[in-house]
């Protein structure tokens, strides 16, 4: 019999993702892919995988049917656990058929990754197997009762191991951005503006962009622009003067001014962020952004370090942690 | 400073935006298309992926495998005098596509008529008379933007969208010519409808016109559409394709 992971349970969001859809933008066609790149990259490096299922706020819950799966999960501080045991949120584990793996939101992060060692076994839609609701290309996004086919499964560890990559960590500081490409649309002091103002990630954010709260970014003339291409972290001000942050889902081409554009480093960082978070941005030229991109993909060439779990990892500990992760959940 | 020349604008460290111009402009388009055939037929190391739109060509490409100013210099190596791309850029092929103007399948002619201050057979006789070009994708899969529509046509955006377009919805708005693919609500008006599928996942190639083809629309009657309709369903191409080069 092949393996197959059941959901179980899975809120709003929850779909598979691969790198993207590329290569067919000038078709119309939005490229998915992963919210957050590194955390991808961690989960599907871990367990041996070329996709991942991006488990959202709402949570998920899995368990393997006819075999044995090797699975990692990575991303955001998600409360993870292995048949009621508490785990670290980005961990390597054996998933048998009778256990159950749950992930709920936990202290921070707004997605979180698992991927299943092997080959899923879904013929790719368009050269990709990334879920893009909106358009209906790639697997639809997952519900209760979905089975996922695997073929090939991955050995997994018989114990659990904990996951460690540093691009993984919560941190507070500015998200970098280069300006432009239509910077030149906004007077000096608007750029001064959106820089130094504290950004609020609104209510109404996805896949496809997130609502910066704050104050209203004025053009200088006018905000149609005639529709030009967009790429993945691209802040673009609509009519109103709110900023939209596009990201994964975005469409191909747009036609407002985009002020600014999220350093590939710093996107998957922007992307952990939940509605009601804060955040500010600082401008970088190009030759800073390239030296972080150039750090952040060896980090991720390099892999994410496993250890056992560690002797104060005891279920007490984790759970007082996950406590605290609980408060901010509120089970929205 | 060169007005010809183009902006190369940082869309983050890994886009870069070759800009020709801001307008909708036949010419300006030319020119990306141009660059976009040249880049194709010998992308430079590191380049992933190029998308046309109106004016601008928007280019994915890993900065560390080549750095932004060796890209420009590829670039610049590939322009050439503004006339001279003009005239290079011609199509490849020409589509002739079915297009049915009956108000049973075109929503919203008698409404678009009205605001042009003109009867629909009139409208439709002028959308189907002209001459199209390709501009770009944009909006969703298959949505192709065309260029070439009459003067008379062109008519101001609704205030706000109506609802889902139907499936091979032909619109107008500004002074654009739209085919559409899946529905989608939208701001414009559906003038007509053609039975081809713009975007057709299980058919190879699934996207039919590519940026720069010519466009010609047939007037179909709604027999016919249903008719074509049905043979587009069970996979066939219906619209014609004239290679040109």
């Amino acid at each position: 019999m092949s393996a197959r992971l059941i959901v179980d349970a899975a809120g709003p969001g929850v779909t598979v993702q691969d790198e993207g859809r590329f290569g067919l933008s000038r078709y119309g066609v939005t490229p998915a892919g992963p919210m957050d790149l590194g955390a991808y990259f961690a989960a599907t490096r871990a367990a041996g995988a070329d996709n991942a299922i991006e488990v959202s706020l709402g949570g998920a819950a899995f368990r393997a049917e006819g075999a044995t799966l090797c699975v990692a999960v990575a991303g955001g501080a998600f409360d993870v656990r292995l048949d009621g045991r508490p785990l670290p949120s980005a961990c390597l584990l054996l998933l048998a058929p009778e256990s159950r793996l749950v992930l709920r939101a936990g202290a921070w992060g707004a997605w979180c990754y698992v991927a299943v060692g092997g080959t899923l076994d879904l013929a790719p839609i368009l050269g990709a197997r990334a879920t893009h609701a909106r358009s209906g290309l790639g697997p639809k996004p997952l519900a209760a009762g979905d089975a996922l086919p695997f073929a090939d499964a991955a050995p997994a560890p018989l114990e659990p191991l904990a996951l460690t990559a540093p691009w993984l960590a919560s941190s507070g500081a500015s998200v970098r951005v280069l300006l432009g490409p239509q910077a030149d649309y906004f007077a000096p002091e608007e750029i001064e503006r959106f820089l130094n103002a504290r950004w609020r990630i609104g209510a109404r954010s996805d896949r496809m962009a997130y609502r910066l709260e704050g104050p209203a970014i004025r053009h200088r003339r006018g905000h149609d622009i005639v529709s030009d291409g967009v790429a993945m972290g691209a802040i673009q001000i609509p009519g109103d003067g709110a900023p939209l942050a596009l990201l994964a889902d975005r469409q191909p081409t747009g036609g407002y001014p985009k002020i600014a554009t999220v350093i590939g480093a710093d996107l998957g960082r922007l992307a952990q962020l939940r509605p009601g978070e804060d955040l500010s941005f600082r401008a970088v030229d190009w030759d800073e952004a390239v030296a972080a991109r150039r750090d952040y993909f060896a980090a991720i060439e390099a892999g994410a370090e496993r250890a056992p779990l560690c002797a104060e990892m005891t279920a007490e500990s984790l759970l007082a942690e996950n406590l605290v992760g609980g408060v901010v959940d509120a089970r929205d | 400073m060169d007005k010809t020349a183009p902006r190369f604008l940082d869309c983050g460290e890994a886009a870069l935006s070759v800009e020709f111009g801001d307008s909708v402009d036949p010419a300006i388009n030319a020119r990306v298309l141009t660059l976009d055939a040249r880049l194709r037929a010998a992308p430079p190391q590191g380049l992933r992926e190029t998308t046309p739109t109106y004016r601008a060509l928007l280019l994915r490409y890993e900065p560390l495998e080549i750095s932004r100013d060796a890209l420009v210099a590829a670039i610049e190596g590939l322009l050439a005098p503004v006339d001279i791309e003009a005239k290079l850029s011609q199509p490849a092929a020409r589509w002739t596509i079915p297009c049915c103007y009956d108000p049973a399948f075109a929503e919203d002619i008698d409404e678009a008529a009205a605001l042009l201050g003109r009867a629909a057979p009139s409208l439709a006789q002028l959308h189907a008379g002209a001459d199209y070009r390709a501009y770009m994708y944009g909006f969703a899969p298959g949505w192709c933007y065309l260029g070439g529509l009459p003067q008379a046509l062109a008519i101001p955006r609704r205030a706000s969208p109506r609802g889902p377009t139907p499936q091979g919805a032909v619109l107008i708005g500004g002074a654009l010519a739209l085919i559409a693919a899946n529905p989608m609500p939208t701001g414009w008006y559906v003038i007509g409808r053609t039975p081809e599928r713009m975007f057709a996942l299980r058919r190879d190639p699934p996207f039919l016109v590519a940026p720069g083809d010519a466009v010609r629309f047939e007037p179909i009657d709604a027999g016919t559409f249903l008719t074509l309709d049905a043979r587009a369903c069970a996979g066939e191409t219906v619209a014609r394709k004239e290679a040109l080069q």
